[in-house]
């Protein structure tokens, strides 16, 4: 950060994060709901992410905030101000594409200074400008390059850039990184909160990938059938899931049997925590509890009721897929350097840590 | 609260993109009614042409006569000799363009990818030789032909070969490429085939469609062709129709609507056959 | 140092090696022989019969005299009919093949009116010549449909200045009619590869409807539109069968010239006239699909 400190007070001294308000949203596509009465806010200079399984009306809040679809209903306020009917090119908002989204009779230069050149600045600080935002970026070394000379996330870091060098209101990510090889795509995500935070303008950032999602927000907001199931800091989405939706649909869990017992439900012989105790069935129902493997410990034991039934090794940790009586099977992420008394076969005791549980 | 009344949407939803829309939709009603008159026009005045009878009256008699093919020989022995020619050379030439083109193209992928440059540029080039050009060049050429093989309409057929050259070729590669062809023959090496069997059980089956197209639009391009014929000497549907004409224009010009019929249900039947292929699910956004 | 290790027994495998590759490879050969042996009779041969043809005199002696005879007023006079009337209707044909093309993307993908369009493109188009000068004489020929229902219900006579069906002004009028249609057929593939996202991108950033066609539709497309109304342009020049059936008089333009080289050659001694004419054709399509294809590489870059 401090080699970027006096770039991102220039950056900041010109940019302000305004509040974002999306009002009771609905938009119908022939039988699909796309939206559903969506309400969100944004704070000034705050990221949220929206995600959600394909389908689930994301994009579609994202482009009528954008201004590229019409609402059936509902209202859209920008700094407390009504834009619902605001035409696109009058909202002020940066918009980075999923792909392709670049001007391929352009260079990098050139894209980024398309913003400007239609609010016609003059050369001199459109050049400028765009100059300083593909600093920004990190590709300033490729500015004379046309978009099929370039990388699919140089390209995304073009687009990002010409987006910004409005000096938007609003920055909308619609998948910006969805299209790209794995590596690139933490790479550039980590950058893009970086760049983020150092202009302060208000993101919204739509995603299908829980991962990337909960690594660059400050909120995420879990959308189905469109509207929100859950909205909140990346560590309440994970750890204290509102629905069985938002349980199931952020990182992997274990679907275990279960019984209620008086606010909380016991599973595999431990008693844990309900995340919502006042909607959960009456005492002794048979249930289905979600259960993440980082809440599942497991040890060897030659007593134990468990057998490990196949390890896959993701590095730091590992992922041991043990078999208890009654077909029942339950995936423990565990330390890698554990995986020597693990081995496949082995017969293992099961217990689980008692942390908030969401059932199915 | 003006808007109250109105029931339904308010007024302000009446927004832009769908007023873009409507005059979108509008702009293209016009584009396509224009044009379609335009187009339509002389298919229709054909129609009429044809139906025309004595007096004023409709007539369909030159349709009647069209479609008996033992009267129309009898009375029209041109206009026969040239539809029988056609068919022939139709037949002819799908065949010699599969044969010739089909391996060829394929065996240049597997074993010669150097050539590939070579055999498309060659396959494209009768694009920039005009068929009043190739004729002019020909002349010599079907002397020979003539000498040993006759001077039947028939022997056209190698001509017509090269005139369907690029689009047979174009249709043919499109098929190859969007296929892996080098992998889909290691394959089946690996599992023990022969070349022979490579190309005609593994890469055949995958690239009919494309075949299917090369042999449709070499259809309709034989059926169209007039230059070679007429100034070889030599008898097709489009010659007899330009003779009929002289004598016969109603005739000529039934003749003239039911080949392009023919030939728009041929590339009707080809878009459907393509389109059976473009079945790939599109990516939903949500 | 693997290398070194290898080398020694590398000339004897490598002789080995290269005799069998080249056996392998002469095996390979073998199966394009048919192909080449074709295309040299009915390719190879003819255009070099018109290149050598076109140098060569009525004795068999090289001579310039053929070439030298393109200058000649008629000749010249049938070049430039050919090269205006390719223009005028390659240009029509790609303004209004444009606008076609244009609502054909815009309208539901795989819908019916795009298919049945294509489809009557690729027949108008390509199925050409005699069959549509029949269709316009019995349009607006002189006992055609049109002529006839305006004289009869407005006292119009289309033809006050004389009947133009069988000269140019007819000849632009069907060249038009296939024209438009190819021109449908060449420019959807560079329309289809117009993104959604650069409209959506420019509005996001300000640009009204008309700034997006001027300063990205515009300069995207303007290559495959250059390069389609060449291609047009290439059509049009070679085209023979629609002037040989509309035109009894004259040769105004050069396909027909040489079609009168070709029918009157014995008896004016003048046999390589033609061929002259048609390299001379050559040169010119040549040159406008060169450029064609540059335009076309271009293209495929932007919208490929």
């Amino acid at each position: 950060m401090t080699g970027s400190i006096e770039m991102a007070a220039t950056a900041r001294g010109d940019q302000r994060g305004v509040a974002v308000r999306l009002d009771g949203l609905r938009r119908r596509f022939g039988a699909v709901q796309a939206l559903d009465g969506l309400d969100l806010d944004l704070a000034p200079g705050e990221l949220v992410a929206l995600l959600g399984p394909s389908g689930c009306g994301k994009t579609t809040a994202l482009r009528v905030l954008a201004g590229l679809e019409e609402t059936d209903s509902g209202r859209v306020l920008v700094d407390g101000r009504d834009i619902t009917t605001t035409p696109a090119n009058r909202r002020d908002m940066g918009m980075v594409f999923q792909a392709y989204s670049l001007f391929p009779h352009l260079t990098a230069q050139e894209n980024v200074e398309f913003g400007l050149r239609l609010r016609k600045r003059a050369a001199g600080e459109r050049r400028r400008r765009a100059a300083e935002m593909l600093e920004l970026v990190g590709i300033g070394a490729h500015a004379g390059r046309y978009p099929h000379q370039l990388s699919g996330g140089q390209q995304q870091r073009v687009a990002l850039a010409r987006a910004l060098a409005i000096e938007p209101q609003v920055l909308l990510l619609d998948e910006p990184l969805s299209a790209l090889d794995a590596k690139v795509r933490v790479q550039l995500r980590d950058e893009i909160r970086r760049i983020q935070v150092e202009v302060g303008t208000t993101t919204l950032f739509v995603t299908h990938d829980q991962e990337e999602a909960l690594a660059v927000a400050d909120r995420v907001g879990v959308m189905r059938d469109g509207r929100l199931e859950q909205v909140g800091p990346p560590a309440d989405i994970y750890l204290r899931p509102a629905t069985p939706f938002v349980a199931d649909f952020v990182g992997l869990s274990n679907r275990l049997p279960g019984r209620v017992v008086t606010g909380a439900v016991e599973v595999l012989g431990s008693r844990l925590p309900l995340v919502d105790p006042v909607g959960a069935p009456k005492d002794a129902a048979d249930v289905t509890a979600l259960v993440r493997p980082e809440a599942v410990d497991v040890a060897a034991d030659p007593d134990g009721t468990g057998r490990v039934l196949a390890v896959s090794f993701l590095g730091p940790t590992s992922r041991v897929t043990v078999e208890l009586p009654d077909d029942v099977l339950v995936v423990a992420q565990v330390a890698s350097a554990r995986l020597a008394e693990l081995a496949s076969g082995t017969a293992v005791r099961v217990e689980l840590h008692p942390v908030p549980t969401a059932l199915a | 609260m003006a808007g109250l009344a109105t029931g339904g949407l308010p007024p302000r939803r009446q927004g832009l993109m769908r007023r873009r829309a409507r005059r979108q939709r509008a702009f293209r009603w016009v584009v396509v009614t224009v044009l379609g008159v335009f187009f339509l026009l002389p298919l229709l005045a054909m129609l009429e042409f044809t139906t025309r009878g004595a007096g004023g009256r409709l007539s369909f008699d030159t349709w009647r006569l069209l479609f008996d093919w033992g009267r129309l020989r009898a009375t029209y022995p041109d206009l026969s000799v040239g539809i029988t020619d056609s068919a022939g050379l139709v037949v002819l030439t799908v065949l010699l363009m599969l044969v010739l083109l089909v391996p060829t193209v394929i065996w240049v992928r597997l074993r010669l990818p150097r050539l590939r440059r070579v055999v498309e540029f060659i396959c494209l080039l009768p694009l920039t030789i005009p068929a009043i050009v190739l004729v002019v060049g020909l002349a010599p050429v079907y002397a020979w032909v003539t000498y040993f093989l006759g001077g039947s309409s028939l022997t056209l057929t190698f001509a017509y070969t090269i005139l369907v050259l690029p689009y047979a070729y174009r249709a043919i590669d499109a098929g190859l490429s969007s296929i892996d062809v080098r992998t889909l023959a290691e394959a089946a090496r690996g599992l023990g085939a022969g070349w022979g069997t490579v190309m005609w059980r593994v890469v055949l089956p995958n690239i009919r469609s494309a075949v299917m197209s090369a042999a449709f639009l070499t259809v309709a391009l034989v059926l169209g062709e007039f230059t070679i014929a007429s100034l070889l000497n030599r008898s097709n549907l489009q010659v007899a129709i330009n003779l009929l004409g002289k004598s016969s224009a109603g005739m000529s010009v039934a003749v003239s609507l039911a080949a392009l019929v023919l030939a728009f249900v041929l590339l009707m039947l080809l878009s459907l056959v393509g389109g059976r292929r473009r079945g790939i699910p599109k990516e939903n956004n949500s | 140092m693997a290398a070194v290790v290898t080398r020694p027994a590398e000339p004897a495998s490598d002789n080995r090696g290269r005799l069998s590759r080249v056996l392998t490879r002469g095996r390979s050969l073998l199966g394009v022989v048919p192909f080449f042996a074709f295309v040299a009779v009915f390719l190879a041969v003819p255009t070099l019969e018109v290149t050598i043809g076109a140098f060569t005199g009525d004795d068999g002696q090289p001579t310039l005299s053929n070439v030298g005879a393109l200058m000649n007023g008629y000749i010249v006079d049938a070049f430039i009919s050919s090269i205006l009337l390719s223009a005028v209707t390659a240009v029509l044909g790609a303004v209004f093949g444009a606008l076609l093309a244009y609502v054909l993307v815009t309208a539901k993908e795989g819908g019916l009116l795009r298919r049945v369009v294509t489809a009557a493109s690729g027949v108008l188009a390509q199925f050409g010549g005699v069959t549509l000068a029949f269709a316009f004489m019995a349009t607006i020929g002189l006992p055609g449909f049109v002529t006839l229902f305006l004289r009869d219900n407005f006292g119009i006579n289309i033809y006050s200045g004389g009947v133009w069906l069988y000269e140019m002004p007819g000849l632009v009028l069907v060249y038009t009619y296939f024209q438009i249609p190819l021109m449908v057929i060449v420019f959807l593939p560079a329309l289809d590869g117009v993104r959604p996202q650069w409209r959506e991108a420019t509005e996001s950033l300000g640009g009204s409807t008309w700034q997006y066609w001027r300063r990205v539709a515009g300069p995207l497309l303007a290559p495959a539109f250059l390069g389609s109304t060449l291609l047009l342009f290439a059509n049009a020049f070679s085209a023979y069968a629609t002037a040989a059936a509309l035109v009894s008089q004259g040769s105004p333009i050069v396909p027909l010239q040489i079609r009168s080289a070709l029918t009157s050659e014995v008896v004016l001694g003048q046999q390589n006239l033609g061929k002259a004419m048609a390299l001379g054709m050559v040169v010119v399509v040549a040159v406008v699909m060169w450029l064609y294809a540059l335009l076309q590489r271009r293209t495929a870059k932007w919208l490929g």
